[in-house]
């Protein structure tokens, strides 16, 4: 893809993406310690290509690769498929499309590839897995290292058999020559070490010849979920392993004053750790651990003063921080003539809470020293971070240090960071043997991070013709991404304010977008309510982008827009556009003695090219699931630096009962380049719910979606 | 003040012993003591259910099932469902209708729709909202999950029918 296929994507403001420090690329003589013989082809950072072009250019020339991402492949002597990326596995089924990627443009059939996922040894750097990326930026650069391979191994066939490359054909693994002599990857590898750099102009396959993307691809391991054979970071075993837990503090901010750990050290093979206001215990047993971890009587000073989740909502509006990251105001026009002028203004503040991802697994992580090396596996949507973050906390040099991520059990934006990995690994130093720590979940609800809350104020206008002649939006911390909108409006101020926060806040699955598409969207509807037009109509007649048209068109029609499908019900209706991907929701409603259940869910999704339609209709499925948790009950309660309902049981999150029958519409845009999934499905589920409840009542300004 | 005791555990139809206090959670042991890890902790409330295994038949929530009350019970973990090669109609379901994405919650939700098939063979969706509803698929893939449900119901029916069914 170039630059210019890129679809603009914002970066979400709350991403935990340093870059790490520094960036050793693996030397040719490790790439054989790693993989022994075959070809191997390395998609390099550009400044890396040029440096080792010399060396090992087939193609030669000196063009700047643009690529962002490295990425490589290896081919064995047996003919078995390598592909390395640090990008990781967490549920969104990554390994699976980009196993599709490498196997189509390879020519070799699926099962034949494997890929190394997220390992800091046997992986290329890459900052993370989050932003809705692997998609759009991993897969072709995978392709265009297996397009490179396959053509490397045409080469090199037609040397063998000196024929003409243009009469040599790649299927199955095979070299195949007319007449029908065929040779196998394997084969024309042996005894090799090849190695070849990818060229910028690689050629891949366009969309509509693809073989083994464009259609269902089952879970390439999804046997081993079903046996409970696969190995998650927390069923990680490693000899003489023991079990650790963290001693929490009071509440947010408090430091260590004493520690009485008698009780504790009693309980045999107990060890108590104090490293500064670092509190823990190893024990031989798990069951040990948390006994132990309990009977430590630490005493902590807690900071008085800290706002609730009551007045968190004047206390971001109060504690703007200047000069943040993308806070600049983007004006269009003159909004405050435009609204002098207009014939109808409309004003809301809304609010939104802090959430929890609740991952099903918690964090966890094993940690091991040896030999003065750290390797820890932990769960992480970004090992080369972790690993940086351990790199750090240690005083460790970088070759000291190994992450390494097993498919993990989800992540949702909740896992960027590396606080567990270093408190088993602090433990694990304390203890010379390899330590596990696996969160509580009330560890997990308190002291991993929170999706940001935030206040949102928007200003709009409109002529006597109903027409939007101004737009002022204004995010408090929530974030900026999703902020811009969508339809045409000549008089535009939109601004993210940066705050303070009282809690740890950062990434969230479709963060900052389902916010601010939640009052756009809102703010969209009332504005059609109250001059009488249909809400599709009224935001037809402010699109022109034609993506965001179709699929809204689309979602409304199978939604059977505007009438519910049954007696009374309401039926709501948003739209938009984030990370390069377009959505629209309706949701159906019937209303319940005590406000109002969703009955039936319509999404739309539109991300160019769908590499894997079942995984995409599993991720938009789920996208809609977990943003109905947001829409109609997640919200973290909190007060005086103590979270108040972290427990599974108090926190509800979306159960059986509370499905509603969810159609799924994809529209397959073979002629444009695939944007991510994971994210933006979830985004106008809460509009889409709120526009409907308006039907039977005044809808507050805030999420969850409730009545006034 | 502690009360450790040495329980006999049987699990997967082996005979394992364990020292620990009456009061100690069944799912650490059968995961941290024995190894069968297919089984796991997700919130050790008994409110998510990636824990679930079968005590004598019936669906438990591990994390919240003492030691000491499981003397004299036999106990089922995802493990011991296939016979060799040939996965449990269950877990074939699971596999054929892809009702999962990271799988955490895979083993729970199998070994709980085990449970129900057998007492209800023929579940409608009210039921499995009733009876899975302490089961949570953070992911989201619950109408894959009730479409997998159905799958194995039917074909475990038919199955019954000529004799292969367990």
């Amino acid at each position: 893809m170039t630059k210019d296929e890129m679809p603009a994507i914002e970066a979400e403001r709350y991403e935990f993406d340093e870059a790490s420090r520094y960036r050793f690329e693996l030397e040719r003589r490790d790439f054989i310690r790693l993989f022994g013989a075959g070809l191997l082809v390395v998609v390099a950072a550009p400044e890396i290509a040029a440096q080792q072009q010399g060396e090992s250019g087939r193609r030669g020339g000196r063009e700047e690769a643009s690529n962002e991402l490295a990425a490589w492949l290896h081919i064995g002597e047996d003919g078995r498929v390598t592909a390395c990326t640090g990008k990781v596995e967490i549920g969104q089924n990554a390994r699976t499309s980009l196993t599709q990627t490498v196997a189509d443009e390879l020519r070799v059939p699926v099962a034949s590839v494997a890929f190394v996922m997220g390992d800091t040894d046997r992986t290329p750097y890459d900052r993370g897995t989050f932003g809705s990326r692997t998609t759009p930026t991993m897969a072709p650069q995978m392709a265009r290292a297996a397009a490179t391979a396959r053509e490397m191994l045409i080469d090199r066939a037609a040397q063998t058999w000196s024929v003409d490359r243009a009469s040599l054909t790649a299927k199955d693994g095979r070299i195949a020559a007319p007449g029908g002599r065929t040779i196998g990857y394997g084969e024309l590898t042996k005894g090799q070490t090849l190695t070849g750099m990818v060229a910028a102009d690689a050629a891949v396959e366009k969309a509509g010849a693809w073989q083994a993307r464009g259609k269902p691809q089952k879970k390439v391991d999804g046997r081993a979920f079903v046996t409970g054979a696969h190995e998650y970071p927390a069923d990680i075993k490693r000899p003489g392993l023991v079990y650790g837990r963290i001693v929490r503090p009071e509440a947010y901010g408090a430091t260590l004053v004493s520690v009485d750990d008698a009780r504790a050290k009693a309980i045999a093979g107990v060890q108590v750790v104090r490293d500064g206001d670092f509190l823990g215990v190893v024990a031989p047993t798990e069951r040990d651990a948390k006994r132990a971890a309990s009977l430590v009587r630490a005493t902590w000073k807690v900071p008085a003063g800290q706002p609730s989740s009551d007045t968190i909502y004047d206390y971001l509006k109060k504690n703007e921080e200047s000069g943040g990251r993308g806070s600049d105001p983007q004006r269009v026009g003159d909004v405050e003539r435009a609204r002098r002028d207009a014939a109808k203004t409309f004003e809301a503040s809304y609010r939104i809470p802090y959430i929890a991802h609740v991952p099903l697994e918690p964090r966890a992580a094993v940690a091991e020293w040896q030999d003065g090396k750290l390797t820890v596996w932990t769960g992480t949507q970004r090992p080369f971070g972790v690993k940086a973050e351990l790199v750090e906390a240690f005083h460790l040099p970088e070759d000291r240090v190994r992450v390494i991520m097993p498919d993990m059990g989800a992540g949702f934006g909740g896992k960027h960071t590396g606080e567990c990995a270093i408190e088993a690994a602090r433990l694990a130093k304390a203890a010379g043997k390899p330590v596990k720590i696996v969160y509580t979940r009330a560890e997990e609800f308190s002291w991993a991070y929170l999706r940001p809350a935030g206040v949102i104020d928007v200003r709009s206008a409109l002529d006597a013709g109903g027409r939007i002649v101004a737009w002022e939006f204004h995010n408090w911390n929530s974030g900026g991404s999703g902020i811009d909108t969508p339809y045409d409006v000549p008089n535009q101020l939109i601004q993210f304010h940066p705050t303070k926060t009282p809690l740890r806040q950062g990434s969230y699955r479709g963060l900052a977008a389902t916010a601010n598409h939640y009052v756009r969207e809102m703010q969209m509807d009332l504005m059609a309510r109250a001059i009488g037009a249909d809400a599709v109509e009224f935001r037809l007649k402010h699109l022109t982008n034609d993506r965001v048209r179709n699929i809204l068109q689309a979602v409304a029609k199978k939604a059977g827009w505007p009438k519910p499908s049954a007696a009374g019900r309401a039926l709501g209706i948003a739209c938009g556009t984030e990370k390069g991907g377009y959505v629209a929701t309706a949701a159906e409603l019937s209303k319940t003695a005590d406000g109002f259940r969703v009955e039936r869910v319509v999404v739309g999704f539109e991300c160019g090219a769908i590499v894997n339609p079942d995984g995409l209709n599993n991720q938009v499925e789920g996208a809609v699931v977990q943003g109905l948790g947001g829409a109609l009950f997640e919200h973290i309660e909190f007060a005086d630096g103590r979270i108040l309902n972290g427990t599974m049981e108090q926190y509800r999150v979306p159960r059986f009962k509370d499905m509603p029958k969810i159609e799924v519409v994809l529209l397959d845009r073979k002629d444009l380049p695939s944007a991510g999934a994971g994210e933006t499905p979830l985004v106008c589920v809460a509009p889409a719910i709120g526009s409907a409840a308006r039907a039977f009542g005044k809808v507050a300004e805030e999420l969850p979606v409730r009545f006034a | 003040m502690r009360r450790m005791a040495r329980f006999h555990l049987r699990i997967n139809g082996h005979e394992h012993e364990l020292d620990a206090e009456p009061g100690d959670s069944l799912l650490s042991a059968i995961r941290d003591d024995f190894g069968y890890t297919g089984s796991k902790f997700g919130c050790g409330e008994g409110h998510c259910g990636a824990c679930t295994v079968l005590v004598d038949g019936q669906a438990v929530r591990s994390c919240v099932a003492r030691v000491g009350a499981m003397a004299g019970k036999s106990i089922t973990t995802i493990e011991a469902l296939a016979e060799g090669d040939r996965l449990h109609p269950v877990q074939q379901a699971f596999l054929d209708a892809e009702a999962f994405q990271c799988g955490y919650c895979t083993s729970g939700m199998i070994m709980a729709t085990v449970s129900l098939l057998r007492t209800n063979p023929n579940p409608t969706e009210a039921d499995i909202a009733r009876v899975m509803d302490r089961n949570v698929c953070r992911c989201g893939t619950f109408p894959r999950i009730v479409e997998a449900i159905r799958l194995a119901a039917n074909r475990m029916r038919t199955s019954t029918a000529t004799g292969v069914g367990r």
